[in-house]
C-alpha cells in the first residue's frame, strides 16, 4: 500500500521533499509532546508545596554558655549554634585566606563574632560532623570532625582537611534581640 | 518455528497457537551445551533462582511492611515478632541479598577468567553489567526500607553522591529526596522503586538469556563449538548439574538464615533512624565495600564519585581493552596471574572499605585503588606481549584423545 503510494508520486521531487517535511515535522511534534508529557511525572518527585512552605525556627540563646554549642532543627536539617570563646574567634580570624580550600573570611560568616551559626551537614556526603558535645572529637582545627570520611572543619566551620569541597553553610538568620535568633 | 511435534494433542493444539512448549523443548531440553562446562558455569542459573527467591520473599514481606518514617521500623519489628513466619521471610530476604551477590560476583569473575566478554558475546556481557547495576540499585533502596540508623545514613551518603555533579547536582539530589533531606517522600519512592526494579531485572535476565542462546555458551577452553560431538543436550546433563549446585548453595544460604541470620547485618541498623545523629562508623553492605573504599581513597568529592562509578563503567569497555584473541585464561599464563591479583585486590579493597578511614587505611586504600585501575591498561599490554599456549583442536579432541576409534556423536564420558 505504502509502496504504491510512493511509486505513484515518485515522479515529482517536490512531492518527495513535502513528504520529508511532513515526516520530520510530525516526528518533532511527537517528540516534544512526549517530552512535555513526561515533565509532570518528573516534577511530581520534586519537593511538594507543603514541604516547600517556608518555616523558621526561633532559638533562645541564654542557656548556651561560652564554649558550648547546641543543635536545633530547621527544615529537617540540624543547625549548629556555637558560643565561641575569644581564643576560637582569634584562631578563626587569623587564618590566611590563601590557605583555605573555600576561601571565606571569618567576618563574612558571622553576624556577631561570638555566635557561629551553621547548617550542620558535612558538605561532602551529608553526614553530621562531630564536635557539638564536649566529649566529641573536634579535629585538628578545633571545629568539627566528620566521622564518615574524615573531613575536618575549623572554628569558623571552614573546610581544612578531607574530601569535603566547601565550608559548612551559613543559613539565613536574624537576631531578634541580644539573646534570641530566628533561623530561616 | 514450532518444528517440534508433540504426541499429546492438547499440547500440540496449544503449541500451534502459542509456542511455549517448543520454545522450552528447544531452549531448555534439547539446547546444545558445550560438553566440558565445569562448576563455575552453575552460577548463572543459581543467580536466576536467587532472583525468584527475592521476588517471592519480598512480595510477602511487602504485605506486612509500611513505608512511612514513623511506622517503617516498627512494621519490620512486627514482621520479626508477630507476623506468622515473618522472621523467616525477612531473614530469607536479608540473607538472600547477600547470597545473590555472592553468586553474581562469582558469575562475573567466571566471565573474566574465561574471557566470556569477548566477541561475539559483548552484548551478553553488557546486559550482565546492566543487571548488576540495577541489582545494586535495588539492594541499596531495599536497605533503606527498615529505616534504621544505617538505612538512613547510607541513603543520605549515597544520594549525596549526586550532589557532586557540577551545576545541577543540588537540584538532582533535592529531586531524588523530594525534600531538603532524606525523609518520608524518599522512603515512599524507594519502596515503590524497590518493588518495581526486581521485575525490570526479570525482563533484563530474559534478554540476557536471549543473547546467550544466540551466541551460545562459552566454555572452559574458550574455543568455539565445532559440531555436535562438542555438545550435550541441556537436559538432563546440565539440569542435574545445576540442581546439585543449588543444593550446595542452599546449604550455605539456609545455614546462615537458620543459624546466624544477622551475621552479615550491622547491629547499628537495629537502632531507629535519627536524622540528627550520624553513627560513629557508617559502612555500607559488604557487597558495596570495594567501591566505597575507592570513593574514600580520592581526596576530592567529584573525583571520588567519578572513580567509584568509573570502577564499574570501565567493565563495559573490556571487550576492547583486552587485546588478546584467546579467551580462556587456561591458555594465557600471564593473564592468569594478573587475574588472581585483581581478585585479591578487590577483596583487600573490600576489607579497607569496612575499616574507619584513619591511619594506615588511607594510604593502603590509595595503593589498592590504583592497582584496581592499573589492571585494565595492563590487560591491553599483556594481550600484545603474552605468548598463549597452543589451543586444542576442538572441545571433543582432548576428551577423546587417544580413543579415536570411539568417534561417535553420542556422549560417552564427561569432561
Ligand atoms: C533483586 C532483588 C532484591 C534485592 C537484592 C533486595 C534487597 C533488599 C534488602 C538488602 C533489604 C533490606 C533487608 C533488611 O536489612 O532488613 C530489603 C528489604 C525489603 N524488600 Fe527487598 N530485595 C529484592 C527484591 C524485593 C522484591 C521483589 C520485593 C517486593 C515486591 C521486596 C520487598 C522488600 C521489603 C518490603 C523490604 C523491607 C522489609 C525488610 O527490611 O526486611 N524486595 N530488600
Ligand atoms: S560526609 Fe563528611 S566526610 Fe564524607
Amino acid at each position: 500500500m505504502a509502496d504504491s503510494l510512493t511509486s505513484a508520486s515518485n515522479g515529482s521531487p517536490d512531492d518527495q521533499s513535502r513528504r520529508d517535511f511532513l515526516l520530520y515535522a510530525s516526528t518533532a511534534v511527537g517528540v516534544t509532546g512526549t517530552g512535555l508529557a513526561l515533565w509532570p511525572f518528573i516534577h511530581s518527585m520534586n519537593p511538594s508545596a507543603d514541604t516547600l512552605a517556608m518555616s523558621s525556627t526561633e532559638v533562645d540563646l541564654t542557656p548556651i554558655a561560652e564554649g558550648q554549642a547546641i543543635t536545633v532543627t530547621w527544615r529537617g536539617k540540624p543547625v549548629f549554634i556555637r558560643h565561641r570563646t575569644a581564643a576560637e574567634i582569634d584562631a578563626a580570624s587569623q587564618v590566611t585566606l590563601t590557605d583555605l580550600r573555600d576561601p571565606e573570611s571569618d567576618e563574612t560568616r558571622v553576624k556577631k563574632p561570638q555566635w557561629l551559626i551553621l547548617v550542620g551537614i558535612c558538605t561532602h556526603l551529608g553526614c553530621i560532623p562531630l564536635g557539638q558535645k564536649p566529649s566529641d572529637p573536634r579535629g585538628e582545627y578545633g571545629g568539627w570532625y566528620c566521622p564518615c570520611h574524615g573531613s575536618v572543619y575549623d572554628t569558623s566551620g571552614r573546610i581544612r582537611q578531607g574530601p569535603a569541597p566547601a565550608n559548612l553553610a551559613v543559613p539565613n538568620y536574624t537576631f531578634l534581640s541580644d539573646t534570641s535568633v530566628r533561623i530561616g | 518455528m514450532s518444528s517440534h511435534k508433540f504426541e499429546n494433542k492438547v499440547i500440540q493444539w496449544l503449541d500451534d497457537r502459542l509456542p511455549i512448549f517448543s520454545v522450552l523443548q528447544h531452549d531448555a531440553i534439547d539446547y546444545p551445551t558445550p560438553r566440558n562446562l565445569n562448576y563455575w558455569w552453575n552460577f548463572g542459573s543459581l543467580a536466576g533462582i536467587m532472583l525468584v527467591i527475592m521476588l517471592l520473599s519480598g512480595i510477602f514481606l511487602a504485605m506486612a511492611y509500611t513505608p512511612n518514617v514513623n511506622l517503617a521500623f516498627g512494621s519490620v519489628e512486627r514482621i520479626m515478632r508477630d507476623v506468622n513466619y515473618g522472621w523467616l521471610l525477612r531473614y530469607l530476604h536479608m540473607n538472600g541479598a547477600t547470597w545473590f551477590f555472592v553468586v553474581v560476583y562469582i558469575h562475573i569473575f567466571r566471565g573474566l577468567y574465561y574471557g566470556s566478554y569477548k566477541a561475539p558475546r559483548e552484548v551478553l556481557w553488557w546486559l550482565g553489567l546492566i543487571i548488576y547495576l540495577v541489582m545494586m540499585g535495588t539492594a541499596f533502596m531495599g536497605y533503606c526500607l527498615p529505616w534504621g540508623q544505617l538505612s538512613f545514613w547510607g541513603t543520605t551518603v549515597i544520594t549525596n553522591l549526586f550532589s557532586a555533579v557540577p551545576l545541577v547536582g543540588d537540584a538532582v539530589t533535592t529531586w531524588l529526596w523530594g525534600g531538603f533531606s532524606v525523609d518520608n517522600p524518599t522512603l515512599n519512592r524507594f519502596f515503590a522503586l524497590h518493588y518495581l526494579l526486581p521485575f525490570v531485572l526479570f525482563a533484563l535476565v530474559f534478554l540476557h538469556l536471549v543473547a546467550l542462546h544466540t551466541t551460545k555458551s562459552n566454555n572452559p577452553l574458550g574455543i568455539d563449538v565445532k559440531g555436535p560431538q562438542d555438545t550435550l543436550p541441556f537436559h538432563p546433563y546440565y539440569t542435574i548439574k545445576d540442581l546439585f549446585g543449588l543444593g550446595i548453595l542452599l546449604m550455605f544460604y539456609l545455614g546462615f538464615v537458620f543459624y546466624n541470620p544477622n551475621y552479615f547485618a550491622e547491629p547499628t541498623n537495629y537502632i531507629p533512624a535519627n536524622p540528627l545523629v550520624t553513627p560513629p562508623h557508617i559502612v555500607p553492605e559488604w557487597y558495596f565495600l570495594p567501591f566505597y573504599a575507592i570513593l574514600r581513597s580520592v581526596p576530592d568529592k567529584l573525583g571520588g564519585v567519578i572513580a567509584m562509578f568509573g570502577a564499574i563503567v570501565i567493565f563495559f569497555f573490556l571487550p576492547w581493552i583486552d587485546s588478546s584473541k584467546v579467551r580462556s585464561a587456561t591458555f594465557r599464563p600471564i593473564y592468569k596471574q594478573i587475574f588472581w591479583i585483581f581478585v585479591i585486590d578487590c577483596l583487600v579493597l573490600g576489607y579497607i572499605g569496612s575499616q574507619p578511614p584513619e591511619g594506615i587505611m588511607v594510604p593502603l586504600g590509595r595503593v589498592f585503588s590504583v592497582a584496581y585501575f592499573a589492571f585494565f591498561p595492563l590487560l591491553w599490554v599483556i594481550g600484545k606481549l603474552e605468548r598463549p599456549k597452543p589451543l586444542p583442536q576442538s572441545i571433543a579432541a582432548p576428551v577423546l584423545k587417544g580413543s579415536h576409534a570411539s568417534h561417535s556423536d553420542k556422549p560417552k564420558e564427561k569432561a
